[in-house]
């Protein structure tokens, strides 16, 4: 975007800017470039997001939890036990991280039950709370069968619904992005739960990978490999198709450089654990901590895009003018054409 | 307080008419009554002064303690062909104000209920029911409702609820001196706005126009609607707003699709290597 926050001078011209090259009068009148700020003095219009760094941490420790109920479940109907036991501590684990994040991040903690006041589909907030209320006690269930060794029946019960609501304990959260204002996240819509898909497989693997000796550990080892390609490749996806949108991953700013560090950690965490799978004498801990890092860090970096992106009026105006400008010439187009 | 949740989407069938505000720019005359009636009647907190150096703007934007903004657009532009544009000052004036969407991202977002339609077809938070989560700050297209810190929860313009319940004029209406506030049933208003728009070209403001006065836009039209002597943007108003809601079943199709990718590379991955 060329406007970004600079504070438009008195008497700027109007020209390519936030609208986009807008050349004669509208309707085909006379052609006077009106002197116009493109943006109210530079000013955001939408307000900034007011989450705190509690809510891309859950992004996070959410989407652990979520990929590696299926993980838990997979173990052990293969009778692998100490997979079993490491995917169910982290999936117990991170259900129960969850929700301390999500409530300390509330302006009114107290309040927290409020969420499971109603269901309402058009708040992906109300199905995400819903969905990590029911798939705690699943997974509590889960672990006592694999990790305490009691509830064998009522804990597979539990394995089923963790795995079944899992995924969509990881994901969801991409789909809360994407219904909002805000121009990063919301033109992303296509690709971000795949990002946050690829990125939870991933983590969750190398949760795995660190709590589990190589002997046991050949499924988060293939796992963590097919989650770095698909995080790489949904997010390499999504900033090419956001286009002059996905500017703040690619600028000098906190999200550009945090976005090309968990690429990094990302890419070379995939490659460490898929080389060390030959060998499979030690631990990859090297490889499936840089694989967390890099999943923690694409929550953070798509996190701060969505900041940087709502308090740039261009990144709102931009595209909307391009839309109504076209609607609007298509529109004198039918009338001259009837 | 009673009301149906169901209500998501205003479909015009409550008993009562849906009332709303037309502000008509083309009078304001900048004097911010509308902002002080509205912090008094309301109790809306002092809110920061900023003084920014560019117009007589002191209130910024709106926001949790801002629920009327009056904004100052003051700029030199050409007065006639072939002027070089320092020909005279415009001075355009606009008191904004929560829309009022009929299709209203921060109630559709809203996960507790706390956010509702009531009978007047406005757009109203319950501050007992709501716990601060921030879904509505980000959802809305105008950047209206905010957090207040000190507080916790989300704050907007509830267009004077209460006064509404007591067929009364919202405060900021009543204190409006030349009625370019304007209070009333929202098919009466636009009707007359249609008139007022086509009045102001006739007279050579050719670029007056009226802002989400068209139930056919991107959120189904605002139960508050603005009459413009300029583009939206160039007061601060996105110019193709859009609630997001809409794209919402396409975003769960979606997730489903990245969540059933996901479970498949667990199984792939768990059964792929198994010995046959």
């Amino acid at each position: 975007m060329i406007l970004n926050s600079e504070r438009r001078p008195e008497g700027d011209r109007r020209g390519s800017r936030a609208g986009g090259p807008r050349s004669g009068g509208r309707d085909g009148g006379p052609t006077v470039p009106p002197a116009v700020p493109r943006s109210y003095y530079g000013q955001p219009i939408l307000n900034r997001p007011v989450w705190t760094w509690e809510i891309p941490a859950y992004f996070f420790v959410g989407g652990i939890a979520g990929a590696s109920a299926p993980l838990a479940l997979v173990a052990s109907l293969q009778g692998n036990r100490p997979l079993a036991r490491a995917a169910s501590a982290a999936a117990v684990g991170g259900a129960a991280i969850s929700p301390v994040l999500l409530i300390s991040d509330l302006g009114r903690p107290e309040r927290f039950l409020n969420m499971l006041r109603v269901f309402k589909p058009t708040s992906p907030m109300s199905v995400g709370s819903w969905i990590l209320a029911s798939f705690g006690p699943a997974v509590g269930l889960g672990a006592a069968r694999e990790l305490l060794g009691v509830l064998p029946r009522l804990g597979r019960a539990g394995q089923l619904a963790g795995a079944a609501l899992g995924p969509g304990l990881s994901t969801y959260t991409a789909a809360l992005l994407a219904n909002t204002a805000v121009p990063a996240w919301h033109e992303a819509r296509d690709e971000l739960p795949f990002v946050f898909a690829g990125s939870s497989l991933a983590s969750s693997s190398a949760a795995a990978l660190l709590l589990t000796k190589p002997a046991s550990a050949a499924i988060p080892r293939r796992m963590a490999v097919l989650g770095a390609i698909l995080s790489l490749g949904a997010t390499a996806t999504m900033e090419r198709r956001l286009g002059e949108l996905g500017a703040p991953y690619r600028d000098a700013g906190a999200a550009g450089t945090v976005a090309r560090a968990a690429k990094t950690l990302t890419a070379t965490g995939g490659l460490v654990v898929a080389v060390r799978a030959r060998k499979g004498r030690r631990r990859p801990v090297v490889g499936a901590l840089a694989l967390l890092a890099g999943s923690a860090l694409e929550r953070w970096a798509i996190f701060r895009a969505g900041v940087a992106s709502a308090e740039d009026p261009a990144a709102t105006v931009g595209p909307q003018r391009a839309r109504r400008d076209a609607r609007e010439r298509a529109a004198a187009t039918e009338r001259n054409g009837a | 307080m009673t009301y149906d949740l169901s209500v998501e989407r205003y479909d015009g069938s409550d008993q009562h008419k849906r009332m709303g505000f037309f502000t008509d720019t083309s009078l304001c005359i900048g004097c911010k009554a509308c902002e002080i009636a509205c912090k008094e009647w309301n109790h809306v907190p002092e809110a920061d002064l900023v003084h920014r150096g560019t117009s007589m703007d002191n209130t910024g934007t709106l926001g949790a303690d801002t629920w009327r903004h009056v904004a100052f657009i003051e700029e030199r532009q050409p007065v006639e062909l072939g002027d070089d544009g320092e020909g005279g000052l415009r001075w355009l004036m606009s008191s904004d104000v929560c829309k009022h969407c009929t299709h209203a991202a921060c109630l559709e977002v809203c996960p507790t209920g706390a956010l509702f339609r009531t009978e007047f077809g406005t757009v109203v938070v319950q501050e007992e029911i709501c716990n601060g989560c921030g879904y509505c700050v980000p959802a809305c297209p105008f950047g209206v409702i905010d957090k207040r810190k000190e507080d916790g929860r989300a704050w907007k313009c509830t267009l004077c609820y209460d006064r509404l319940k007591d067929d009364q004029t919202p405060a900021c209406a009543q204190a409006c001196p030349t009625q370019s506030i304007q209070f009333g049933e929202l098919d009466d208003l636009r009707e007359h706005a249609q008139a007022r728009v086509a009045e102001l070209v006739d007279r050579g403001e050719t670029r007056a126009q009226l802002y989400l006065s068209d139930p056919a836009d991107g959120i189904g039209g605002g139960g508050a609607f603005f009459l413009l002597l300029d583009d939206p943007e160039v007061y601060g108003l996105p110019p193709d707003p859009i609630d997001t809601t809409a794209d919402l079943p396409g975003i769960w199709r979606t997730t489903a699709l990245a969540a059933g990718t996901l479970l498949a590379g667990v199984l792939v991955a768990g059964f792929a290597g198994r010995r046959r």
